[in-house]
């Protein structure tokens, strides 16, 4: 069961088309929220009129700030941090609006087309102000976005361990180098998507709600409403099309629409469209790092300098991406010496948050260039420079000497990384590969071969919880706090709960992300539910398994110890005497006649048990990556590319894979083609799919994934987080690869993604680069013939 | 701005089924499905027909229906993914190869791309990689990088090979 390539259960109503995503729920009487968004990226709002959209056919109900005072206090702080500059945040903005896309008012209609009609009746009147599309425009915009702070600075950190300043003086050699990586939106293919019924008669708004964070949708509402918690049941679905870190943020959509159905009397839903991904849905935003690092002739690192600007958008209610992204830099090296300095700005972008690695692909991009380097500079090998510097296989737990994002020292659990290296090059045939390169450079084939390695914070904390249930029929029910976006919850938990139940995994049922079922949850996001989710799913069963034992031990006139579940029964070990599981269950749940439980039986065959690990846990990952550039259209052609991950404990192998070849998946789009793009002022310039590229199965190369399992200490399972794994190395490894291709021209990448354009201007620069050059060298050797 | 308040009333054929749709000139043949038909398995993922999540079949070729207007399908055949299933709700052989190879993780694409695999399959039992590829091309995934379930459908390829005389 642990460790079995079990098929997904999921998949039997997904494949076909009965899944039950948001906008598929039937809710009768249900009316379309539509929604008014910012033109500007910086304005007042001098006035609002609605009165032409209220009349418009089908429309129920236009709404302003001005008409829902009641639920617009400024939000609480999500994740505080004595860095972190408070900014006001409002479901609606009262005086100003900060980007374009920030919600201004809704419509609601009986339709969505009639909804839609009439936002286009809303007149905003606005009165701009210059805005800021970029973190260097913020530093000296006349009028700071959040006007009471003075200035553009949302936050301002520093972390360091060892002495850098005496490391940089006394280095043999030192580097400097600027750095700048920009990424984009989650972009999964469902929107963002509410819907909620308000039932008068038990006084709850019942909200169905697209999201990683059910428990702390839920939270942020009752707040908001000034109504207990238990007033609020919120129902992430068990069908939601891909959350990627933008569904574990807040939206002001999703404070409005059960408000609404409140207030109207009758269920009301809004879906995200597409352009609305684009402009209201949290994204990555660019960040420019400036590095210093001493190192010795061998190549050994010294000492390290990180000072990053990160882009943090119109709020911030959190600094997990610069935290985890400076963090994240040091990686699977030792540095003996490190200052990590980082100033998070605020610009009139739709607010940052977590994508998809979440700062860890800018941190690894960081380290990896800097390690390509000093390659360069030494004239060593890439991948041999790395493997001076990793942490050797016996030194964990690993100090690196910084604080992770979650406040626990930034201490690595356990891993291999030169095991995982040697292998990645043995898969490759890394030697083989540079005889190839030197083959296909004689051809006039411009090849490279790019490395990175990477360590990845996993499995935070503070919790997540499972409540595991023997049903009175002998099937047993999960129930877990955080919801799945596409992961397989329902296949991979009851493998667990079945492994320490000792019942057949098709016996147990999963029911995930309903706030209603379980008191307590964090959500599904920094690839944590398998390191928290997955060891409070196996101590509530082994909980669950004892209470069984204990109730029907003197029925079968046994000690629990002699018990054990086998073949769907309750069996005394070694002997033939046996209840099956669905008469025990009856029996310990309903009772049976003459049966006496022992005294402080605590009824039920349930359990609720939470996992709170000690500290985040760190999975690891190689890529080598081969490509081919064409000088001519700035193309990349990938030729191979071996990717090897190690996340502890694998639970489902077929499902891991999955996760690591998506995350790869996004990682190259990131590298190669996506880009959210602004003005200067803000305005932004990518907007439909038309000029935002994902790639398709025809960019996509096939990809060869190898294996190394090196269990975490940190929990009973030994397991860690695979959903990111596969994306943070990737920018790193595709422009080390690139780069190495382009060698011959010359050509340095500091930047990420490459797109084609980028790429040509580089290779065309290089080249008139290395033509001038000729041509003073030319007049050079002239002048010296002619005796100048 | 203009509000259309005329409708039609069209017929057209769904799944097999004959049906009747009374529709305003501009609803889109995504939004009848999914709202006056209940056929929920198409789904809506850019709604500007790049995304291909919506796509279904229109008398045997793959069609955004996000960029169909209901009433241009007067007579005409509509296949959606909730046609695929065999009876008794058993997976057909692309579906079952779907699940056999993680196909799909979050499934908000995948009725798409299974009806534009159906299509090729229809046409090409036996498609090579390259073919798989091209034909799935129109369609983005954000979960799977593809690779699972370009096997998945290989694997039907082969299977039908062997089959094959």
């Amino acid at each position: 069961m642990i460790g079995q390539s079990t098929k997904r259960r999921e998949d039997l109503r997904l494949l076909r088309g009965r899944g039950q995503y948001v906008d598929d729920l039937d809710l009768p009487g249900v009316a379309s929220m539509a929604v008014v968004r910012s033109t500007q990226p910086h304005a007042r709002i001098l006035g609002i009129d609605t009165a032409e959209a209220a009349a418009a056919p089908g429309v129920v109900g236009v709404f302003t700030a001005a008409d829902l005072a009641e639920i617009n206090q400024p939000w609480p702080v999500h994740l505080s941090n004595a860095a972190l500059r408070p900014n006001e945040q409002r479901t609606l903005p009262v005086d100003k609006v900060r980007y374009v896309g920030e919600l201004v008012a809704v419509v609601v209609a009986e339709t969505r087309y009639q909804a839609e009609d009439a936002c286009e009746l809303v007149a905003v009147d606005y009165e701009p102000l210059p805005g800021s599309g970029h973190l260097s425009v913020s530093r000296d915009l006349p009028v700071p976005i959040h006007e009471d702070l003075g200035d553009n600075v949302a936050a301002h950190a520093v972390q360091t361990t060892g002495d850098v300043d005496a490391a940089l003086a006394g280095a043999p050699r030192v580097l400097r180098e600027t750095f700048s990586i920009n990424r984009g939106g989650g972009h999964s293919m469902e929107g963002r998507a509410v819907a909620a019924r308000y039932d008068r008669a038990l006084g709850q708004f019942l909200v169905w709600d697209a999201t990683q964070v059910p428990h702390q949708a839920r939270a942020l509402m009752a707040e908001l409403y000034g109504v207990p918690q238990d007033r609020v049941r919120v129902i992430a679905p068990p069908d939601v099309g891909g959350g990627f870190g933008p569904k574990a943020g807040k939206y002001p959509e999703e404070i409005l629409v059960p408000w609404l159905a409140k207030l109207l009397d009758r269920p009301v839903k809004f879906v995200e469209d597409r352009y609305e991904h684009f402009v209201s849905c949290t994204q990555e935003h660019l960040q420019l790092h400036r590095v210093e690092v001493a190192y010795d002739d061998d190549g050994m690192l010294l000492g390290l300098r990180d000072v990053f600007e990160h882009d943090t958008g119109a709020y911030a209610s959190s600094l997990i991406v610069p935290l985890i992204a400076g963090t994240t830099v040091p990686g699977p090296y030792r540095i003996p010496a490190l200052h990590i300095e980082f100033t998070s700005w605020f610009t009139n972008k739709v607010p940052s948050s977590a994508v998809r690695g979440a700062g860890r692909p800018q941190g690894v991009f960081v380290m990896e260039r800097v390690m390509d380097r000093i390659a360069d500079d030494l004239g060593l090998d890439p991948a041999e420079v790395r493997a001076r510097n990793l942490i050797p296989a016996d030194a964990f737990p690993y100090p690196v000497g910084l604080t992770f994002r979650d406040g626990s020292p930034l201490t690595y659990d356990s891993g291999n990384y030169p095991g995982l290296l040697e292998k990645g090059m043995a898969e490759i045939d890394y030697a083989g590969q540079r005889e190839r390169q030197a083959q296909r450079r004689r051809e006039g084939a411009l090849r490279g071969i790019g490395v990175s390695v990477a360590v990845e914070g996993v499995g935070l904390g503070p919790f997540e919880g499972a409540t595991v249930r023997m049903e009175s029929t002998g099937r047993v029910t999960v129930v877990l706090g955080a919801p799945p976006q596409g992961q397989g919850f329902e296949t991979t938990y009851a493998q667990i709960c079945a492994d320490a139940l000792g019942v057949d995994q098709d016996t147990v049922d999963v029911v995930t992300g309903d706030t209603g079922t379980i008191a307590y949850g964090v959500g599904t996001f920094a690839s944590r539910v398998m390191a928290t989710a997955g060891p409070a799913t196996a101590a509530g069963a082994r909980e669950v398994r004892d209470k069984l034992f204990r109730s029907v031990a003197a029925v079968l006139e046994a000690s629990p110890e002699d018990l054990e579940i086998r073949d769907g029964a309750v069996a005394v070990r070694g002997t033939d005497v046996a209840m099956p599981l669905a008469q025990a269950a009856r029996m310990s749940n309903v009772g049976a006649p003459g049966v006496t439980m022992p005294a402080g039986t605590v009824a039920g065959l349930t359990a609720t048990a939470y996992f709170n690990p000690a500290s985040a846990g760190y999975s690891s990952s190689v890529q080598i990556c081969v490509v081919e550039v064409d000088a001519e259209t700035g193309e990349v052609e990938i030729v191979d590319w071996v990717v090897g991950h190690d996340c502890g404990t694998v639970i489902n192998p077929l499902l891991v894979e999955g996760q690591v070849l998506g995350g790869v998946a996004h990682g190259l789009s990131n590298a190669l083609y996506e880009e959210s793009l602004y003005t200067d002022e803000g305005v932004p310039v990518t907007t439909s799919f038309l000029d935002y590229p994902i790639p398709s199965a025809r960019e996509l190369p096939r990809i060869r994934l190898y294996d190394q399992q090196t269990p975490s200490p940190l929990n009973p399972l030994g397991v860690k987080g695979a959903g990111e794994a596969g994306t943070l190395g990737v920018p790193a490894v595709i422009v080390s690869a690139v780069e190495d291709a382009l060698r011959p021209h010359g050509v340095r990448i500091d930047t990420c993604p490459l797109s084609p354009g980028l790429l040509g201007d580089l290779i065309s620069d290089a080249q008139t680069d290395a033509q001038n050059e000729a041509r003073t060298e030319a007049r050079t050797d002239t002048a010296a013939t002619a005796g100048i | 701005m203009t509000t259309s308040t005329t409708t039609h009333t069209i017929d057209l054929t769904v799944n097999g089924i004959p049906r009747q749709v009374t529709v305003e000139p501009r609803t889109l043949l995504a939004d009848t499905l999914r709202t006056q038909l209940r056929l929920t398995g198409t789904h809506l993922g850019c709604e500007h027909g790049v995304c291909g999540a919506c796509t279904v079949l229109v008398d045997g070729e793959p069609a955004r229906s996000c960029l169909l207007f209901t009433v241009s399908l007067v007579g005409r055949s509509v296949e959606t993914v909730e046609s695929l299933e065999e009876p008794g709700g058993r997976l057909n052989p692309l579906q079952q190869s779907f699940q056999d190879h993680h196909g799909l993780q979050c499934g908000f694409c995948t009725p798409g791309i299974l009806m534009s695999l159906t299509a090729l399959l229809r046409d090409e039992p036996h498609p090579d990689e390259g073919r798989v590829r091209d034909q799935v091309q129109g369609h983005i995934c954000r979960c799977t990088g593809y690779q699972q379930l370009v096997d998945a459908a290989l694997a039907v390829s082969d299977e039908d090979a062997e089959v094959a005389p």
